[in-house]
């Protein structure tokens, strides 16, 4: 039950981008059209959950047992920036249709703030690592309904008359804005 | 001197990292609740983008190519670590409020995004003022907003009660003008959806004084544009992004 209610709220209540507003980098610029938005959102949901794997078996069983838990920062940026070269070269390898769809995107993810703030907040909280699994998997899952949205928003917004001021960044902004909104609504939830 | 300068105004006005590059917008929109802790967390970017273009521009010539993106994140991570230490001790309320936005500096773009287009193929004292001249108009934005939020949000900047102070009649012309029983505050502008109006708002109005400046001068307006993948902009991108 306890993980069926977290799951929910890492995927919609505590949306990262929405309501803890990370990953805003990709979430803004790679959102343009639904196929993109699509192709970054299944390889944020790819890697995010192995790195909240790897980076809370890390933590638990080589920086807690040496007494390094301060230096999880740079560990896990580093884990991360090795495995998405690993996921990426392992993919290209073993399963060329799935590195098609994703490749483009792979490079991109270690700049993305989410992984590593996911894979933080894991450690921040306490989560067993089973936790942090789902903690990963349904954050990166709420990530990708947010910026599938968004991309359809902006797909239309394109072929309409919008004052010339507000054309490209502030519209997208508004729109995320009135998303925003909308998620809040999802606080009643749990 | 005139590159210092000319690097300063880069920063702060020409190529400002909030309203013209729309870089790092994680920070940009989750800590600006308030004034404070929009400064503050300008000042510790400024402080570690400083810092690692230093760094950086020194070992520039050390740094194999293929290796320099692993590098600079180490670089960049071990400064992000000793500040977190430092606003640890010396500022736990600022330390508290921005969480776990401190960590990510790691990865703003503002910051490897110098250290890959400057600060790793310039000398040391121009990459030091870039440093300083791309955080301080990151701070610059960050404040912007923090003060918008909080004059919206709590009725006050940087902390001081405005609609308290000017309620008592301490300024003569709005003496009876101003009632702070009648003036409710607008809780939404400190909720995640008025982040993102905030900053929609204050590109909008930017735009709108370029647009206006472009035509008096018959030139194209230099606007805010998330056309490219604005996540890595001269960072990480290999490959570009396929039908964007």
């Amino acid at each position: 039950m306890n993980i069926i209610l977290l799951a929910i709220s890492a995927a919609f209540v505590n949306n990262v981008v929405l309501s803890q507003f990370m990953g805003i980098c990709p979430f803004l610029g790679v959102s343009k059209k639904i196929s993109t938005a699509a192709g970054m959102g299944g390889a944020v949901i790819f890697v995010m959950t192995i790195a909240s794997t790897v980076t809370s078996l890390i933590y638990k069983f080589v920086l807690v047992p040496f007494e390094l838990e301060y230096l999880n920062t740079i560990v896990f940026i580093l884990v991360i920036a090795a495995l998405v070269q690993f996921v990426e070269m392992f993919l290209k390898k073993a399963v060329p249709a799935l590195y098609q769809a994703l490749g483009v995107y792979l490079p991109l993810i270690t700049t993305n703030c989410a992984v590593l703030g996911i894979a933080l907040s894991n450690v921040q909280n306490g989560y067993s690592i089973l936790e942090s699994i789902i903690c990963g998997f349904f954050s990166a899952v709420g990530f990708a309904v947010a910026i599938i949205i968004l991309a359809g928003i902006r797909e239309r917004l394109e072929h309409n008359d919008i004052p010339e001021s507000f054309k490209g960044a502030p519209s997208v902004l508004i729109a995320a804005g009135l998303m925003a909104i909308a998620f809040m609504g999802f606080s009643g939830l749990i | 001197m005139n590159k210092i300068t000319d690097r300063l105004y880069t920063g702060i006005v020409k190529e400002n990292p909030t309203f013209v590059q729309m870089l790092g917008m994680c920070p940009t929109l989750a800590v600006t609740t308030t004034a404070i802790n929009g400064f503050g967390m300008g000042l510790a970017t400024t402080v570690i983008l400083t810092l690692s273009n230093l760094m950086i521009s020194m070992l520039r010539k050390l740094i194999p190519d293929k290796v320099r993106i692993p590098a600079f994140i180490v670089v960049i991570a071990s400064f992000v670590t000793i500040v977190q230490f430092v606003m640890q001790a010396y500022t736990p309320d600022l330390y508290e409020s921005l969480g776990i936005f401190i960590p990510l500096i790691v990865v703003n773009c503002v910051i490897l995004g110098r250290a890959e287009s400057y600060a790793s193929k310039n000398a040391v004292i121009p990459s030091v003022f870039d440093g300083i001249g791309m955080g301080l108009g990151f701070t610059l934005g960050l404040t912007l907003i923090g003060i918008v939020r909080e004059f919206f949000g709590d009725g006050s900047i940087f902390g001081i009660d405005l609609v308290a102070k000017l309620s008592e009649g301490n300024v003569p012309v709005l003496t009876g003008m101003v009632n702070s029983e009648a003036f409710s505050t607008i809780t939404i502008f400190k909720l995640a959806p008025g982040a993102f109006f905030v900053l929609a708002f204050l590109i909008a109005f930017i735009n709108h004084r370029n647009i206006k400046r472009a035509k008096a001068e018959g030139t194209e307006p230099n606007l805010c544009k998330l056309a490219d993948c604005a996540s890595c902009k001269n960072t990480m991108c290999k490959g570009s992004v396929k039908g964007e």
